[in-house]
């Protein structure tokens, strides 16, 4: 049976109508799953700790699971995304005819999610990392027809396994040091074996966060993925690599010293540096959010290291923020970046694009959709009223608190972190700005976005859910406090948490600074309609309002193309950050051929790669190819030459063992 | 919080609300008269105002609900601004609802409302100013909040109050090291951020060298009387604040008396007049950037701010 469907709409009736059923199937289980997630991680949360052990189900080690505040926080931050995405991939699904594999996979991946943070064992959680990493790639290659899904495929199956050996080699020196498989048996670890532990571990999570500069396979990955699947790996799967970091390193092993928070901060901060810039220069807006992803998993992990290095010098209230911020930041970045996500997909299913230089006017021909993502938006750029803001507060106040009497590290940290943050805060502005009034307003810059039509009520049902969350995270994120109290209480960085003054007021524990983001909603709204009211000051006078066209200056007849491009929108930025982003242009003039002095034609072509992944990965893919080829040549066909090697092998063992 | 402190609130915003387009006013005719003109006298921003509120309502075809709503963000975001900032009294009602970071946010929310208003319109130059304003606005962002953080670090406390307080009570804090460098970063991100010389140039006519006028360049009447309003009180508000975070001498305290708020309001309408006048006279000499160096002049005044919190840390002894 053939899997895969390119998207011509009269397929065979009989595998439309099986993929109709199989579409509600898998995104119902998905759903469900994801409440169940929602209420297991809450008790987690809230209720006393409970462990499993299930021994039965893998011969010699068992599975060990266990419910803690830590993991339950993750645990119901995964079924949060899986729920709107389930009742999306409904709608998904039958626009785009997704096959029955990833169907199947769908709610496999999700359930693989949640099984990683109830893991209570080495073994265990090894078991579910690569569940879920074999899940997520049957789910990239979906389209596997298209050449370009198959080569984002196989590089996301590199990364991901390598990150894997990663993550098990350090475990087993993790286990082995400690003398248990069990994380509660685990006993001191020497010194040695804590480092080798940490590199190991944050090399493996920190390319599943996205981190740079294993960050590669992120853009490439997401637009290729169908859009449930990049929600869902952009809000709950990367997660799962800052929840590797937090449990392994910060809370095993914790609370590391200065130096894992000096390494943390400067990952962190180039990371989310790097990725705001590549976003504010990408036209594709699927690229744009997974770069975006980066971005925010950078900030996460400056929030780590600055309540890492916060505590380890002995600023125990300014790391608790530092770690609450680490907390908050996730939790609207899985709100904002699922919704962004979604929203993308609605544009791809309704025109086929997601290239913003093509897109444009879809305010009027999908206002459902260009509202949502105008949420998302707001919440990714990190400004008041949107998802993201009190995280990024929260992170900005913890540097400012460093002081009284700081180290010269923290000295001379904090400062440039802090302009990390702010910097990428203001990029990040830009960034959202042209996605959203790129992509969504003026006029529609082709006949595919023209002709847009509204997604079905099962995929807007879907992007409402992350939309709400989003409203409610920018407007009273006190609801979190008494979760995150559980939470902070776990990590030994924060231990010392007292969130009573997260009230509809923020009052930062222990810490002079407050703010009130429902209240600067809710002044805003006031100061609005304030304004409103006294501009229509002389209004009975004035003469009946008219539409017209446009003024542009003169210009009577503007075309579509006459309008600003992603490309342009982007263009300075482009040029003052010239050097990091290392664009590729090539302008090619052809003159007439009677006279140099007239051109005929100009050619303008421009591609901005990453130039990390140029610099860094190129030159290794070169050498394995390399390798590779030698070895190759060894193998000509010929039984007489294996025989030799088999006769060449017994001898030096025979050698060896001697 | 006495009623007095919620009168010094209201007098503050009204004041504000009519000064601003009076202090466009002032800057204006102190450049007509050292150019050599005789300028159109201080009242004229009000008298242009009154004549664009009485104008026919004109909505372009093709503009959606974010071209239309765009002017009541960005005067509602300055008046809340307004509402919040420390200028006549410290004991603002608002002060525990934001800090000086949201009220940086608060103003980069009016921005963006008029930057999507610049792309909605699908013109050239409204896309052209809007590339140029976010351009300009995502590296003045990094520049304010860490001249803001400098600010922050003796107090301890980034509301905006207790900074206030703080270098009342410690005045030999504006002449500090961290506190001159911030002063400069901030005096850089202010002038950028309001679109004036040399940044960009508020009295061009050749929309190429545009970047705020090329947004707006589709309002007429009444909503572009509140776009220039705004614009003023962003301004004037601006100005205002520089004064009071490094000359807050006049303010009245958090539970003032009548004539505390009388010599408050003097003393906030002293400072502004006097850093216009300052700024309209140095505009004078100055000629617009190029483009594409605006980013070297933001770059040296991030540098600054860098600098100011920089020593901030290593100089600061609090108790």
């Amino acid at each position: 049976m053939t899997l895969t469907l390119d998207a011509t709409p009269d397929a065979d009736p009989v595998m439309a109508h099986h993929n109709a059923f199989g579409a509600v199937a898998a995104g119902i289980l998905t759903s469900v799953l994801g409440v169940a997630g929602v209420g297991v991680g809450l008790a987690g949360m809230l209720g006393p700790p409970r462990s499993v052990q299930i021994g039965w189900l893998v011969p010699l080690i068992g599975v060990a699971l266990q419910l803690d505040p830590l993991g339950g926080f993750f645990i119901a931050l995964t079924g949060a995304v899986a729920v709107p995405v389930g009742v999306y991939a409904i709608g998904y699904a039958r626009r785009e005819h997704l096959g029955a594999v990833p169907l199947s996979v769908l709610p496999l991946f999700a359930a693989a999610m949640m099984l990683v943070p109830a893991a209570a064992s080495v073994s265990t959680f090894l078991l579910a990392w690569e569940l879920m990493a074999a899940a997520s790639l049957i789910l990239v290659a979906a389209q596997h027809a298209r050449p370009a899904v198959r080569q984002a495929a196989v590089f996301y199956a590199v990364m991901t396994q390598l990150g894997f050996v990663a993550i098990l080699l350090g475990l087993m020196v993790l286990s082995a040091a400690g003398g248990a498989d069990r994380f509660a048996d685990l006993s001191a670890v020497p010194a040695g074996a804590r480092t080798a532990v940490f590199v190991l571990t944050l090399a493996g999570f920190g390319s599943k966060a996205g981190l740079l500069p294993l960050h590669a396979w992120l853009p490439r990955a997401h637009p290729e993925a169908p859009s449930p699947v990049s929600a869902l790996m952009s809000a709950a799967m990367v997660n799962l690599g800052i929840y590797g970091i937090i449990r392994i390193d910060l809370q095993l092993l914790g609370p590391g010293p200065r130096w894992w928070g000096v390494t943390l901060l400067v990952i962190g901060a180039v990371s989310a540096v790097y990725g705001v810039l590549q976003a504010s220069v990408a036209t594709d807006l699927k690229r744009l959010l997974a770069y975006s992803t980066v971005e925010n998993m950078g900030l996460i992990a400056v929030a780590l290291g600055a309540a890492t290095l916060l505590a380890a010098t002995g600023a125990t209230s300014a790391a608790t923020v530092a770690m609450a911020a680490a907390l908050l930041l996730l939790v609207g970045h899985a709100a904002f970046k699922c919704l962004g996500f979604l929203a993308a997909g609605s544009v791809l299913a309704a025109t086929g694009l997601c290239d913003l230089d093509r897109l444009g006017g879809l305010a009027r021909r999908m206002p459902a959709t260009t509202i949502l993502f105008g949420v998302a938006a707001l919440g990714a750029s990190g400004l008041p009223l949107g998802a993201g803001f009190v995280g990024e507060w929260l992170l900005v106040q913890s540097l400012i608190h460093a002081a009284p009497h700081p180290s010269t590290v923290v000295a001379l940290a904090t400062p440039l972190v802090l302009g990390a943050v702010a910097l990428t805060t203001g990029l990040g502005v830009a960034t959202m700005v042209k996605a959203f009034g790129i992509g969504f307003l003026a006029r529609p810059r082709s006949d595919a976005a023209a002709d847009a039509r509204e997604a079905p009520a099962s995929m807007l049902t879907g992007m409402v859910a992350p939309a709400v969350a989003c409203v409610v995270l920018a407007a009273a994120p006190c609801v979190l406090a008494t979760p995150l109290r559980r939470v902070l209480a776990a990590v030994p960085a924060a231990a010392h948490a007292d969130l009573s003054g997260m009230g509809t007021v923020l009052h930062l524990p222990g810490l002079a600074g407050s703010i009130a983001p429902g209240l600067i909603a809710v002044f805003l709204v006031i100061a609005v309609l304030v304004v409103l009211g006294a501009s229509r000051w002389g209004s009975r006078r004035r003469p009946p309002p008219v539409a017209l066209p446009l003024w542009a200056c003169g210009a009577d007849d503007l075309t579509a193309r006459m309008q600003y491009t992603a490309t342009s929108f982007a263009e300075p930025l482009q040029r003052v950050f010239d050097d990091v982003l290392r664009p590729d242009t090539d302008i090619e003039v052809t003159p007439l051929e009677e006279s140099h002095y007239l051109v005929a034609a100009v050619a303008y072509r421009a591609r901005i790669g990453d130039a990390v992944q140029d610099l860094l990965y190129t030159p290794v893919i070169r050498a394995v190819t390399l390798c590779a080829n030698g070895i190759r040549r060894a193998h000509t066909g010929s039984v007489h030459l294996y025989l030799a090697y088999g006769a060449l092998g017994v001898l030096i063992v025979l050698l060896v063992a001697r | 919080m006495t009623a007095l402190s919620y009168l010094a609130g209201a007098a503050q915003i009204a004041g504000f609300a009519l000064g601003a387009p009076v202090v466009i006013g002032a800057t204006r005719q102190v450049r007509a008269r050292l150019e050599g003109r005789v300028g159109a006298g201080v009242a004229q921003p009000w008298r242009d105002l009154r004549k664009q509120l009485r104008k026919q309502q004109i909505t372009p075809h093709g503009t959606t609900v974010v071209f239309t709503a765009a002017p009541a963000v960005l005067a509602g975001t300055t008046l809340l601004i307004v509402a919040v900032l420390p200028l006549v009294a410290t004991g603002s009602p608002l002060d525990p609802v934001a800090d000086l970071f949201a009220v940086v946010g608060l103003l980069f929310v009016g921005t963006v409302a008029l930057t999507l208003a610049g792309i909605d319109t699908g013109t050239s130059f409204g896309g052209m100013g809007a590339s140029r304003e976010i351009t300009i606005a995502a590296l003045v962002e990094p520049t304010i909040l860490l001249a803001v953080f400098a600010l922050s670090i003796p107090t301890g406390s980034s509301n905006l109050g207790a900074i206030v307080a703080h270098t009342l009570a410690n005045p030999a804090q504006v002449v500090s090291l961290p506190g001159v460098l911030a002063f400069v970063a901030l005096v850089v991100v202010i002038i950028a951020e309001t679109g004036r010389l040399p940044v960009d140039n508020p009295a061009t006519h050749l929309e190429l060298t545009m970047v705020h006028e090329a947004m707006v360049l589709e309002y007429a009447g009444p909503r572009l009387a509140v776009v220039e309003w705004a614009s003023a009180m962003r301004l004037t508000v601006l100005l205002a604040l520089l004064g009071n975070l490094f000359i807050p001498w006049g303010i009245a305290g958090p539970d003032p008396s009548a004539l505390n708020v009388a010599v408050g309001i003097l003393a906030v309408a002293t400072k502004v007049a006097v850093l216009a006048i300052l700024l309209a006279g140095a505009e004078v000499f100055l000629a617009k950037l190029r483009l594409f160096r605006v980013p070297e002049l933001l770059a040296g005044s991030f540098l600054l701010a860098l600098l100011a919190v920089t020593a901030a840390n290593f100089f600061t002894t609090r108790s």
